[in-house]
């Protein structure tokens, strides 16, 4: 791929090589993503049951969303509650045990396995087995609860208790974000780790000043990942509660599978998506510019 | 602090006897006198991992009970957690539901096919993104980022519709194809590991010459090896686990993949909890094996080298 074309200026032709090496992923938009996405953005606008002919019904579905659809309302707030709880705890758990298997110590291969184990359980052998621990009567839970003296909490029955819930079953899902912090923090030159041993800095000190700072990059990663990821929260949901008790666990996407394959209301569906796009692209651009200048590149 | 009990081994001097106690501990042990503090909070550290690993392994130990419970106690309330007694015979009946020896041979095959396109087109496009000046490079990140913030759901049908016109249903092709057009996820992920790489490589690769290709192919790749190390890790468990694209696109039973197996406990028969998760503890071993062996590229210091006189 050198490029020698005399008539191009240096930065010319870093622009021709920017887009060369872009041209997989332009291709593949093209070619799988473009069309896909505007036509569910186009048949947002029409009646269809996903195979019958789009009957065009302008912004209909859309004023449906914000007057005539309460439970859009719910599941928006079902699921802002539970980005705003996830997204914040399960980054500060993942850095925590990504610092603890990042140390020198015997058997460390081990242990990470061990760490990355809950990520490789499939879905539904863990709500299977989330079912059992949430339970009422028998689960453990409810049993630690007990022996701590406190009384015992409905989880999946209850309508204040099912979103903490799906919080906590969240957690256990860490893996996937730790794996990206422990390979992030090999990228943190050990000179510096030495200098600031050298300048009597402690512990706590080191992390604040060097590893987290330094992390920023994959911290960031994680932060809008995990929101997007979040924002479309529904397997568990969708096998454990099913948007229950009283749609107190009605997360969007469980809203959009109800009319888009429940309802065969597909064209509905398909507006309560591009909503939720739009909502997500909102929210990244937000961070961008709040969070963005904040994170440490070497630019 | 091993240096200062070497020191005091090299030393020909008299000693006092607390030093003479000292050389004969082990070499932990001595660091644990010396330095008190520090030995603490290692042992704290430790009992911390430790307990995590217990809390963290129960639901897999779980799923292991499960797969060894003899059918009566599968349904028992409240549940039973140790099988009694404990029925092995689960895994070689499970085995025998479902061709899975020639499931797993196929999404190998996918998987493999899969990390290598992902890998090398998303680290392409991640490079433009992170190391080149192009105008509109904003605009098409932001455009790459939204494509992750549609719900699936609402692609499916389309999708489909695409391949089916291209007659690739019943093919590994829609499994494999769109893998080869980087992935946005790790276009960002990568694009965030590169940039957290000091441009000085860079910058003195230009110098002497190297066309952009050089700098991707023999600086940037292979200092990014932990990076590299968590698509492998990640692309494997996706289309290792995927279930929803086979489901869709593949209906010979020649060319299924080992999710679609598993269901032949869910629907045929109507539900052998038991001999589901003797198939899903075998399921996830290569998972757990290819991590464990991933792994150590997580190894600090590694983009330290070469960094000589900055």
């Amino acid at each position: 791929m050198t490029l020698r074309l005399p008539t191009l200026k240096t930065h010319q032709r870093e622009a021709f090589d920017g887009y060369l090496f872009l041209l997989p992923w332009i291709i593949g938009f093209f070619a799988f993503y473009a069309g896909p996405m505007l036509y569910s953005l186009y048949i947002s606008f029409t009646y269809t049951t996903g195979v019958s002919v789009p009957r065009w019904i302008g912004i209909d579905n859309y004023r449906r969303m914000f007057f005539e659809d309460p439970v859009f309302w719910k599941s928006l707030g079902n699921t802002f509650f539970f980005v705003g709880f996830s997204v914040p705890l399960t980054m500060i758990f993942a850095i925590f045990v990504a610092m603890l298997l990042n140390q020198k110590i015997r058997g460390m291969a081990f242990f990470r396995t061990i760490y990355y184990l809950p990520s490789v359980v499939p879905a539904i052998a863990a709500s299977v087995l989330w079912l059992q621990i949430f339970n009422t009567r028998y689960g453990l839970l409810n049993i630690a609860l007990e022996g701590i003296g406190l009384p015992r909490i409905a989880w999946l029955g209850d309508v204040n208790a099912v979103k903490p819930a799906y919080v906590i079953m969240s957690l256990w899902n860490f893996g996937a974000a730790m794996v990206i912090y422990l390979a992030g923090l090999q990228g943190i030159p050990q000179e510096l780790y030495e200098a600031a041993e050298i300048d009597g800095a402690g512990g706590l000190s080191r992390i604040r000043h060097i590893t987290l700072p330094l992390l920023t990059p994959v911290i960031f990663f994680n932060l809008i990942v995990g929101m997007i990821g979040a924002l479309q929260y529904f397997l568990p949901a969708f096998i454990m509660t099913n948007g229950g008790p009283r749609n107190a666990s009605r997360f969007f996407v469980l809203h959009v599978f109800f009319y888009a394959f429940g309802t065969l209301d597909f064209s509905y569906g398909a507006t309560l998506s591009w909503m939720l796009l739009i909502l997500t692209a909102f929210l990244t651009y937000i961070l961008f510019r709040v969070v963005g200048p904040r994170v440490h590149y070497y630019l | 602090m091993t240096d200062i009990v070497s020191e005091t081994r090299t030393r020909p001097r008299v000693i006092s006897r607390s030093e003479a106690v000292m050389r004969r501990l082990p070499a932990p042990l001595a660091r644990a006198v010396l330095d008190p503090g520090q030995t603490f909070l290692r042992i704290v550290g430790f009992m911390i991992l430790l307990t995590g690993a217990v809390i963290v392994s129960i639901p897999f130990f779980w799923m292991l009970g499960m797969s060894l419970k003899p059918d009566r106690q599968v349904y028992a309330w409240p549940p039973v957690w140790i099988p009694n007694p404990i029925q092995w015979k689960n895994y070689p009946t499970a085995l025998s539901y479902a061709p899975f020896d020639r499931y797993a041979l196929n999404t190998a095959i996918i998987s493999f096919a899969n990390i290598v396109g992902v890998a090398l087109s998303s680290s392409m496009v991640a490079f433009s993104f992170a190391r080149l000046r192009f105008p509109g490079r904003g605009l098409i990140f932001g455009i790459v980022l939204t494509t992750m913030m549609l719900p699936s759901l609402v692609t499916l049908i389309p999708l489909f519709v695409i391949f089916a016109r291209l007659k690739w249903i019943n093919t590994w092709l829609p499994l494999i194809v769109p893998h080869y057009f980087g992935s946005p996820f790790f276009i960002f992920l990568l694009r965030q590991f590169f940039l957290s790489l000091p441009p000085d490589y860079h910058d003195q690769a230009k110098i002497d010459g190297a066309s952009s290709w050089g700098v991707y192919w023999r600086i940037y790749l292979p200092l990014s090896m932990p990076a590299l190390a968590t698509v492998v890790i990640f692309q494997f468990m996706f289309s290792w686990s995927d279930f929803v694209g086979p489901f869709l696109f593949i209906h010979d039973d020649n060319l299924k993949t080992l999710s679609l197996g598993l269901q032949v406990f869910l629907q045929q028969y109507t539900a052998d909890w038991q001999l589901l998760m003797a198939a899903s503890t075998m399921m996830i071993m290569p998972m757990l094996l290819l991590f464990f062996f991933a792994q150590k590229y997580f190894i600090q210091g590694i983009t330290t080298t070469g960094l000589a006189g900055r």
